[in-house]
């Protein structure tokens, strides 16, 4: 698959489990879903981002940590380019997917934003009825098979199905936080991507729906390959299996998780998830 | 704890009551200048249905009475109204009139039509506001029986359903306003769908594209300067480029389809209506940045994340979202554009139209225009048509904001289901 041509989608990643990793297997040149090579990321004269080097493994979750302003969030949303949004933000360096660099001239975003999804830190579903919430995004990547089956899919796969399946036409509104951020998720994987960048996806929500998207997380990571961003450290411990710990700017470790919790590399990661500072 | 404060809390003193003196003052200065508004809005109100209805004077060529031995006009046949009218009607006007349609084949309401206008020839004498129909009526009535002892005492609503049924014409009981009504509707009609397309999409580059450099902040500044330039110099602008410069365009001779037996040099219902779309675009393309910049970024991001390009993320979801708020806008510039007068005075607005505009290539006057006639006569009589013209207005622009409402409300109700 490239991102600079046009061509069909790729077979069906969403459809099982076991499929899915046949075809994961399948199109592994890397054992790497996205790898970062000496990102910077600047906003005017501020460096939020330096030289980041990270490999984010296939099928897992990797948490990203760090204390506000680290620059966590600003690195999660150059996987997807979607910090070109913000006026001012420049970013060079390398981010492979594929193989292939996202920001090489001749990548359309849109494309890249296709594959490598997103769900943001307040739940922000479209104004629009449940079922379009849904199907909008795969109708606009011009999916063509059956739509019903396609939303429900995706709805159950966010563990939302048993709660909207009778107010598929209701609005998105009408939802709670909770609801509305597993639908934001359903949107999302509605595409099938490879990938789902999550920004503090569970920061306004309440403990329950946090616990519901926290076990939702294992069942996604088999599917895709995860990358949460979030303030809570037991939330990190609790998800993921890898974690990058920032800090101004900069990765200063990078780990699994267990490893990086219990023997912490870096001074300064033992001090930040021991609670001493952030 | 005792009634004074422990030293350690001392330091404050609240004056409460002073505040409260202070912000009672404040209330009340707002309470007047709320009630100021609303006072003069009234005072303009009466003046206006002041002069709207009341007692006339009408006098007669030949008395109603003598004609037809004491009988109303309107009881008669067909066949007697004839005969009067063959009777007393100088011969050269029957004539013309046979010759336009053969009279004993005109029905009863315009055979009372022509009797009145070729042999009663009614004329307003005298014309009473309605302030002092009300309370001086014994007045009245003694000064118009001193005055005028052949004339016809009776109470005349100026605004009338003949009033704004009838065309333009010189008479003024007579006359109506439905020429300035048409010209009104269409001259807008051309304005708004020139200037909403074009402001909204001109607001959705400036807000959604185009990037902060010096040629976008230099674009953005002169629009708010141009939503504040005179409305006398579009009309300037309007009079060179629409009705000289392109007067071939302007009054459809490019697509023979000029006005017959109207010939307008470009002073049409187009030329007017395009100066008013220049007038109101900027006024547009502001309340439609407004508008988009209410949408809040995180609906175009979630948009964006899912693949979309920009144009499907403003068509689906920022511009369905401020419909609403942009219909708002468009309210607001139809209001301007409705009562605009200087612009085109200078474009060229007729001052005496003896057909009603047809289409876009038509000569036109329009209701603000036709107000500003009436009242530059001096005939006291033309100050009443002017104050019904202004009622009618203001009318006709509660009608179109009606309008602009309810699509808002639905646009609201669709772009946010919840």
């Amino acid at each position: 698959m490239t991102l600079t041509e046009r061509r069909p989608l790729p077979p069906d990643t969403a459809a099982a489990p076991g499929q899915a990793e046949e075809t994961a297997t399948d199109t592994q040149a890397s054992p790497w879903a996205i790898e970062a090579q000496k990102l910077n990321i600047q906003y005017g004269d501020f460096h939020a981002v330096k030289n980041l080097d990270l490999r984010v493994p296939r099928n897992r979750v990797m948490a990203m940590i760090g204390p506000s302003g680290c620059g966590k969030s600003t690195a999660l949303r150059a996987f997807n380019r979607m910090n070109e949004l913000i006026p001012g933000a420049r970013a060079d360096g390398k981010v492979l997917f594929h193989g292939q660099d996202i920001y090489s001239p001749g990548v359309d975003p849109a494309r890249v934003r296709r594959w490598i999804g997103m769900v943001f830190q307040k739940p922000n579903p479209f104004p629009k009825s449940v079922y379009e919430n849904v199907a909008w995004g795969a109708r606009i990547n011009g999916y063509k098979g059956d739509m019903d089956e396609l939303v429900e899919n995706s709805l159950r796969q966010s563990a939302l199905w048993d709660e909207v399946k009778d107010k598929l036409k209701d609005s998105a509104y009408a939802l709670s936080g909770g609801q509305q951020q597993r639908l934001c998720i359903a949107r999302a994987v509605a595409l099938k991507p490879e990938v789902l960048l999550m920004d503090e996806p569970t920061s306004a929500l309440d403990p329950v729906s946090t616990a519901k998207i926290e076990s939702l997380l294992a069942e996604l990571k088999t599917r895709y390959t995860i990358v949460i961003v979030t303030h809570n450290m037991q939330q990190a411990g609790r998800v993921s299996d890898r974690t990058a710990f920032m800090l101004l700017g900069d990765l200063v470790e990078e780990g699994d998780t267990r490893e990086l919790f219990l023997n912490p590399r870096d001074e300064r990661t033992e001090n930040y998830i021991s609670g001493r500072f952030g | 704890m005792s009634g004074r404060p422990d030293p350690s809390r001392a330091g404050f003193d609240d004056r409460l009551d002073e505040r409260k003196a202070k912000a009672g003052r404040w209330k009340a200065a707002f309470l007047a200048a709320a009630s100021l508004a609303v006072v003069s809005l009234a005072v303009l109100v009466l003046s206006i249905v002041d002069d709207a209805f009341g007692y006339v004077v009408i006098r007669y060529a030949v008395n109603p009475a003598e004609l037809t031995d004491g009988r109303e006009l309107a009881e008669l046949t067909d066949g007697e109204l004839l005969e009067l009218l063959q009777a007393q009607a100088p011969a050269r006007r029957l004539r013309a009139l046979e010759r336009e349609a053969p009279l004993a084949g005109r029905g009863h309401d315009e055979l009372l039509s022509l009797i009145e206008a070729e042999i009663l020839k009614p004329e307003i004498a005298a014309a009473y506001s309605l302030a002092e129909s009300l309370f001086d009526k014994r007045r009245i009535v003694e000064e118009s029986k001193a005055e005028f002892p052949d004339g016809y005492l009776s109470f005349r609503s100026w605004l009338s359903p003949s009033f704004l049924g009838s065309s333009l014409n010189a008479k003024p009981l007579s006359t109506g306003v439905l020429t300035a009504i048409k010209g009104t509707f269409l001259t807008i009609l051309v304005a708004m769908a020139t200037a909403l397309p074009l402001g909204v999409a001109a607001a959705v580059w400036l807000e959604e594209y185009a990037r902060d450099n010096w040629l976008n902040r230099l674009i953005q500044a002169s629009i708010y300067n141009l939503a504040g330039v005179p409305s006398i110099v579009y009309g300037m602008l309007g009079l060179a480029v629409f009705v000289r410069l392109l007067a071939p365009l302007s009054s459809g001779a490019v697509f023979g389809l000029a006005a017959e037996g109207m010939e307008a040099n470009g002073r049409t219902v187009l030329a007017a209506g395009l100066t008013l779309a220049l007038l109101v675009l900027p006024v547009i393309v502001i309340s439609t940045q407004e508008a988009l910049k209410a949408i809040p970024s995180t609906l175009r991001a979630s948009s964006l994340a899912l693949g979309a390009t920009r144009w499907q993320t403003v068509w689906h979801h920022v511009l369905p979202a401020s419909a609403g708020r942009v219909m708002t806008g468009a309210v607001l510039a139809l209001s301007r554009a409705i009562g605009e007068t200087a612009p085109l005075v200078v474009v060229g607005a007729s001052t005496f139209l003896t057909q009603d505009p047809t289409g876009i290539f038509s000569p036109f006057t329009t209701l603000p225009i036709q107000i500003y006639q009436w009242t530059s006569r001096p005939q006291p009589e033309f100050r009443h048509l002017a104050a019904a013209a202004i009622i009618t207005l203001l009318g006709l622009m509660l009608i179109l904001n009606a309008f602009a409402i309810v699509a808002r409300q639905k646009a609201r109700a669709k772009g946010n289901p919840s």
